[in-house]
Order: structure tokens, then sequence, then C-alpha cells
């Protein structure tokens, strides 16, 4: 059974692109047949955030045209075996996307037995984003601890339950998952930051991780590396967290507390 | 925190708090909103005008509510009449004479 997740947030600049690379990279790592589709089209990025971008021949708007086969979009990942990459356009604009199209898109990546699909969703509420949650059986919010980011994860939830395939159909709703990123804990601390328990009081769904700020998270986008292949960073520690959970294991969140300051640095910090 | 911190209040630190407040109060509006009809929003607007041509009250004076309760729905309306409408006689037959002389306006337009 294939599995469809949208990584999604409303708002810009998040880290949708950065979680959606890490996380199909980290499935494909566990063995399970992956894809990450990048629906951004227009402003392509996923190429870059993957290190493919040198590769990329033909891309999902000629796919759904029919312009060029899925064997000939598809870009396998040169570091993980079972780890597909789908670019989108440069050149179109969103409109070039329809429902059919993209139905037709995830049909056939489901006939050529991938286990997980996953759709990097672009920014804002507008056709590409409603794109890529449509077809989607579980949603990974990703969401800053700031008020409006907040704001854009709660109304992007609404349109899950609202807009999603799932939820016009009549099935069972959506899965809901929730991803905290760039989270700071000392600043949680002192009180300038929204803590977790904050974020989950107000949005209400289930927490899938808490990604900490780490300099990782630039050193790998500069690379074209998924910070979860980084396995000495606390952000890529906590995204193989995420896969865990996501797989259903119950793990512990880490990364929530600030670390223990010195003797020097508590008088003089 | 360093030894200079101890002579600050802590006070203007917490704007955490603040930001969760105000995140509650919207999105709860917010979420209203959503899970309502299209129609709601001029439904209240409409029933607002009917209001305003007999007193006049401000545009928050109106909250309507749709609630699901089994199988019915409950669109509940709360008006808040401003205060003088009750004590001062004067000033409601002044809303009123206001009120007609403004549909009177609209109707000769």
């Amino acid at each position: 059974m294939t599995k469809t997740i949208v990584v999604t947030s409303g708002k810009g600049g998040v880290g949708k692109t950065t979680t959606s690379a890490s996380i199909a990279t980290g499935l494909a790592k566990r063995g399970f047949k992956t894809v990450v589709i990048d629906f951004d089209v227009g402003l392509r990025n996923l190429d870059l955030i993957m290190g493919c971008e040198r590769r990329v021949v033909y891309d999902l708007v000629n796919l759904v045209n029919q312009e060029a086969s899925l064997h000939q979009t598809l870009i396998k990942d040169k570091r993980i075996e079972n780890l597909y990459i789908l670019p989108a356009s440069q050149t179109r604009d969103k409109d070039a996307l329809t429902i059919e199209g993209v139905a037709r898109v995830i049909h056939k990546l489901k006939k050529s037995d991938f286990d997980y699909i996953i759709c990097d969703s672009p920014a804002g509420i507008e056709k590409g984003a409603k794109m890529a949650l449509y077809f989607a059986d579980e949603a990974i919010v990703t969401t800053n601890p700031e008020v409006s980011s907040v704001r854009d994860s709660d109304r992007i939830l609404g349109i899950l339950q609202s807009e999603s395939k799932r939820s016009k159909m009549n099935e069972e709703p959506v899965k809901e998952h929730l991803l905290i990123t760039r989270y700071n804990p000392a600043r949680v601390k002192d009180g300038q930051m929204l803590s977790v328990d904050d974020i989950v009081d107000l949005l209400a769904i289930p927490l899938l991780g808490i990604i900490p700020e780490s300099p990782s998270v630039l050193d790998c986008s500069n690379a074209g590396k998924p910070v979860i292949l980084d396995e000495e960073s606390e952000a890529g520690q906590a995204y193989s967290d995420a896969i865990d959970r996501l797989l259903g294991e119950a793990k512990p969140h880490r990364f929530m507390d600030a670390p223990k300051k010195g003797l020097l640095a508590r008088l003089f910090g | 925190m360093g030894i200079f911190s101890f002579f600050k209040t802590g006070k203007e630190d917490q704007s955490a708090s603040i930001a969760k407040d105000r995140l509650q109060v919207l999105i709860a509006h917010e979420r209203t909103g959503r899970s309502g009809p299209d129609y709601l929003p001029m439904l209240k607007q409409d029933i607002l005008d009917v209001i305003k041509k007999y007193v006049a009250v401000g545009d928050d004076a109106l909250s309507v509510q749709l609630e699901s309760q089994d199988n019915c729905d409950v669109l509940e309306l709360n008006i808040t009449l401003p205060e003088e409408a009750e004590s001062d006689e004067e000033s409601a037959e002044s809303a009123r004479r206001r009120a007609m002389e403004r549909r009177q306006a609209a109707n000769a337009t």
C-alpha cells in the first residue's frame, strides 16, 4: 500500500523543502521505496536541497502533459538506494497542473510499487498548494514557533479538512502531524518564544517532532545534502526520531530543553 | 541571565505569553468563520443592517453563532442594544427618528 504524505505549512520559509528532503531520505534509508515530488512549479528548489540540480532533464509538468515517461523524469538519488526525486518545472506556472494530470502521476507511482510519495507543497493556499495536499493520506504541518506561522498552519489545517480528496469523498480524514522547526529552547526558557506546549495547545494536533534551530541545516543545504544524513547534528537526529514516530514508534521528544550553562556563563552570559 | 539581569524586573521578556493569548483569540475566531456555511458572514451583515434601521448600534453589536446539535443546527443571534435605548426615552425616540429618516432617504434613491 502506497502512502502519500504532504509536507505543508501555509507560510513560506518555515522549512517545508528541508523537511520533505529529510523525511523522504529517512524513509528510503529505512528501506522503503520513496519518491519526493516538488509541487512548487516555477520556483523549483527541492533539486538544490537534494543536490541533484544538474541532473534535471524532465519535470513534473512534462510528466503531467505526457511529454516524458516516469522513468525519464524520476531522478535516482546517488547516496541512498530506493530514493527518487521528481523535480518541479522551472519555466511553467502553477496553472500547468490539473487534478486529473496529478492523479495520473500518482497512479503511475503507485503502480511502480512506491511505498511512500512525499509531496513538497509550495507556500500559500493557492492552486499549487491545494494540488500538493489533494491526494494526501497524511500531512506533516511544518510550523515555526512564531505567530504568523502558527496562524497559517491553522488555516492550512482547515483546508486539509475541507479540500483534500479524503474530505471530498467522505473518507477517513487526512492524518495530521505537527512538526515544529527552528525551535530555540533557550529563548523559550526566557519567555521570548512560543513553547512546544503552547503550539500543541493552539493547533491541537499530534506532535511528530521538534527540530531545533541548528547551523547544520544551512551547512547541509549549502552542500545539497538532506540534513537527516548529518547524523552528528541535533537537527539530523531530530528528523531521524520523527521518522521513527511516523512509522509508529513511540519515542520521547528530545531537544526541548536549553543546555545547562556553566557557572561563568551564568554569571556573565 | 548574567548578574546584571537580576536587577531587571523580568516582565518585559514574556512576549511568548502575549503571542499565545493573541493567537488563542484569533484562531478561535477564524475557526468559527470557516466551520459555518459560506453565507454566514453575509447573513450577519444583512441582519445587522436591519437592526441599524431601527436602533443605532455599532458593528460589534451582533454576534452570530451556528451550532450543530444532533440533527439540528441552531443559529444563535446575540444583539447588544445600547444602554440609553432603554433608560433614555428621548434618545431612543431620536434614534428611531434618525432611522426613519435614513430609511426614507434610502427609499428616495
